[in-house]
């Protein structure tokens, strides 16, 4: 065993570290006041590589590993949310499913100007009424000729109005959606400029007010057929494999927002005087304290687990869900009880821990919301539920093969 | 171009604890970081060899964990890097430090630029890279602001200091020594290119042994003619606060005027 990071990997986080406390912290609270979404954070994380930081170097990326992608989420989300949603739609969600389903034209012509944060990308499973149903998506993809046409609406999309490459899940064969039968489903890659293609913003957000999610509608949307990723049939396949990459980056940016928590926490616990002594010296307040050093180590290993597994190339779905679960519910509690250790301090956006608060929300609904992912544990365990070979999978960290330019 | 960068890793800024019955500052423990005004000596030498080709070399003292620092140079994007770490330079003062990173600039050869910070923000001496200048008998170009001109080909410098009444703006010969201000660049961050390069480069550390033309005599606490006698808090000043009884504010301001004049603080 080995629970050691390199000294890539720790000079990776103070990089990122770097950047989010320079780039992002000093702007976040206005943003997030005024529900504003700034591109500008977005253009420097893919001038800094960022955007393509475990894809390898042929396609456009920075050759990191997985383990990588972890720390740079953990080191987002300790400043906002807002920032790790972006790797976990960009890379977690899209990126990385172009990676592992991709064409080689494909890989080229869409995967290399994401990895070099040129172009942004999302994904697009979720509509207005189907969520955790997955199989109950209504958007449908018609074959004619050498393209398909799509219709259809899907909501709470992060970046809906960024993104210019979208991954959307729609249906292909129609006999098998009355059945819901989800090998009638199929992925395309849709580009902005595509003609029916149009997106909106979603307002009024409990949290993450400083990130952009959206609708997306498509009215005959034209695609061509090699923008298929994958085989027709393949589209829940890949967009269950592309949860293994989205949760993953979710749940270790749950552990970059227990560790602000954290901080927070500690900071004020011992500036804070109440009954004559630091409030830190009070045993209720040391309680929620230890409470969040537990769950960020507990978190932390579970993310660094099932990002081990993707390195060697090992199938991580239920690995990752548990990360996703434990560590969403971890963050919320650890930002409430932050709250609650600020006190009415913590009520008002004077201090950070409010936003972390309405920010942890999120994660524990989308992605798999908290009991989608107990009842994948439950089956698991229950013997319900295996994984079986895919015929893509995503492929094992190789240093030298991801890090070569040809 | 052949341009050195030095720099030093000092305690980070925003983390740094005073022991209260030593009054020594607490290392143990705390991050480091490079001196920041040492980056934007880093980010001017890249700036430069950018511009005219050549290489960067990176060059520090200090303890062997200041290896971090020069990986993190080099991460930025710095050519090649050397650590000068041996206990015979433990305890330099500024003289000494100037003398050891003389010695080692001479054995790397020809050059054309040395970069320094304007000061370091733990000792705030300033005098680490005039001494290094000195030491090498070439021109110094303190606390520069903005280099206007250079040409390598007729070898010359024109650049602007920053000075407290204003700019001053000088020209000198190359190979020549400046001191930065934070003013001058916006220093980048490390890429992850250049993290990968780091985390594999083999730095050399050289030792007394590695200087065989210098005087071992002028390294360390024992080269140093500084000798630090007492590290103290200021004493904390005593204020009593008086509250102005007056029946109107002009009155008031009368009072707190004339009681100003009394104390020559106006």
């Amino acid at each position: 065993m080995d629970f050691a990071l390199t000294e890539e990997h720790q000079m990776v986080r103070k990089m990122v570290r770097e950047f989010a406390e320079k780039e992002i912290a000093p702007y976040i609270k206005e943003l997030d006041r005024k529900h504003q979404y700034s591109r500008d954070i977005l253009t420097k994380m893919g001038q800094q590589g960022i955007l393509g930081i475990c894809i390898p170097v042929k396609y456009g990326g920075a050759g990191m590993d997985y383990i990588s992608l972890a720390i740079a989420c953990e080191e987002l989300e300790r400043v906002d949310t807002s920032a790790r949603v972006v790797l976990s739609v960009h890379i977690g969600l899209n990126s990385l499913s172009l990676l592992q389903w991709g064409t080689e034209e494909q890989k080229q012509k869409y995967l290399v100007p994401q990895a070099m944060g040129q172009k942004i990308a999302t994904y697009a499973l979720t509509e207005p009424n189907a969520g955790s149903d997955a199989v109950g998506i209504q958007t449908t993809a018609r074959k004619e000729g050498d393209h398909y046409v799509l219709n259809g609406e899907k909501m709470w999309i992060s970046l809906a109005d960024v993104a210019d490459h979208f991954l959307i899940i729609a249906w292909t064969d129609m006999e098998k959606k009355k059945k819901r039968d989800h090998s009638g489903m199929s992925a395309f890659i849709v580009e902005r400029s595509f003609p029916g293609v149009k997106t909106g913003t979603i307002h009024g957000k409990l949290g993450v007010r400083a990130g952009n999610t959206g609708s997306i509608t498509l009215t005959d949307c034209m695609v061509p057929a090699e923008n298929l990723l994958g085989q027709e049939g393949e589209g829940f396949k890949i967009a269950m494999s592309a949860l293994d990459g989205g949760r993953y980056t979710v749940a270790a940016g749950a552990v970059g927002l227990i560790e602000a928590c954290l901080e927070a926490s500690v900071r004020y616990a011992n500036e804070r005087y109440a009954f004559g002594v630091p409030i830190g010296q009070h045993q209720l307040v040391q309680q929620m304290i230890a409470k969040m050093v537990a769950r960020r180590d507990a978190g932390r290993w579970l993310v660094y687990y099932a990002g081990w597994l993707k390195n060697q190339g090992i199938r991580n779905t239920r690995e990752t869900s548990l990360a996703k679960w434990i560590n969403c519910d971890a963050a919320f509690d650890s930002a409430a009880d932050a709250v609650q250790i600020h006190g009415a301090y913590g009520y008002c956006d004077e201090y950070d821990v409010e936003r972390y608060l309405r920010n942890s929300k999120g994660a524990v609904i989308y992605e798999g919301s908290r009991e989608i992912h107990q009842l994948i544990q439950a089956q698991y365990a229950l013997g319900y539920r295996q994984d079986k070979p895919l015929r893509c999978e995503l492929p094992a960290y190789d240093p030298v093969e991801w890090q070569s330019e040809g | 171009m052949n341009i050195i960068v030095c720099i030093k890793q000092v305690p980070d800024t925003t983390e740094v604890k005073i022991n209260p019955e030593t009054g020594t500052l607490i290392r143990e423990g705390v991050p480091s970081i490079i001196n920041p005004f040492d980056t934007y000596a880093i980010e001017e030498g890249l700036r430069l060899k950018e511009k005219f080709g050549g290489k960067v070399t990176v060059i520090s003292m200090g303890p062997p964990q200041a290896m971090e620092a020069l990986k993190e140079a080099v991460a930025m994007g710095a050519d090649e890097a050397i650590l000068l770490s041996d206990k015979a330079f433990a305890g330099s003062d500024t003289w000494a430090t100037a003398y050891t990173l003389s010695q080692a600039i001479k054995k790397l050869g020809e050059f054309d630029l040395i970069l320094c910070g304007k000061q370091a923000i733990d000792g705030d001496t300033g005098q680490v890279g005039p001494g290094i200048a000195r030491q090498l008998g070439i021109s110094q170009l303190t606390y520069v602001f903005k280099i206007r001109h250079l040409d390598p080909e007729s070898r010359t410098i024109v650049v602007e200091r920053l000075l407290e009444e204003g700019r001053e703006v000088v020209e000198t010969k190359l190979p020549a020594l400046l001191t930065v201000v934070k003013d001058i660049n916006q220093p980048r961050y490390p890429t992850f290119l250049g993290i990968r390069r780091a985390t594999r480069m083999q730095i050399p550390v050289w030792g007394a042994a590695d200087l065989p033309g210098a005087d071992s005599s002028k390294f360390g606490l024992k080269g140093s003619p500084t000798q630090v006698v007492r590290v103290f808090n200021p004493p904390k000043r005593e204020g009593k606060v008086e509250i102005i009884q007056a029946d109107s504010v002009d009155e008031a301001a009368s009072i707190l005027a004339d009681k100003l004049l009394a104390e020559k603080v106006i």
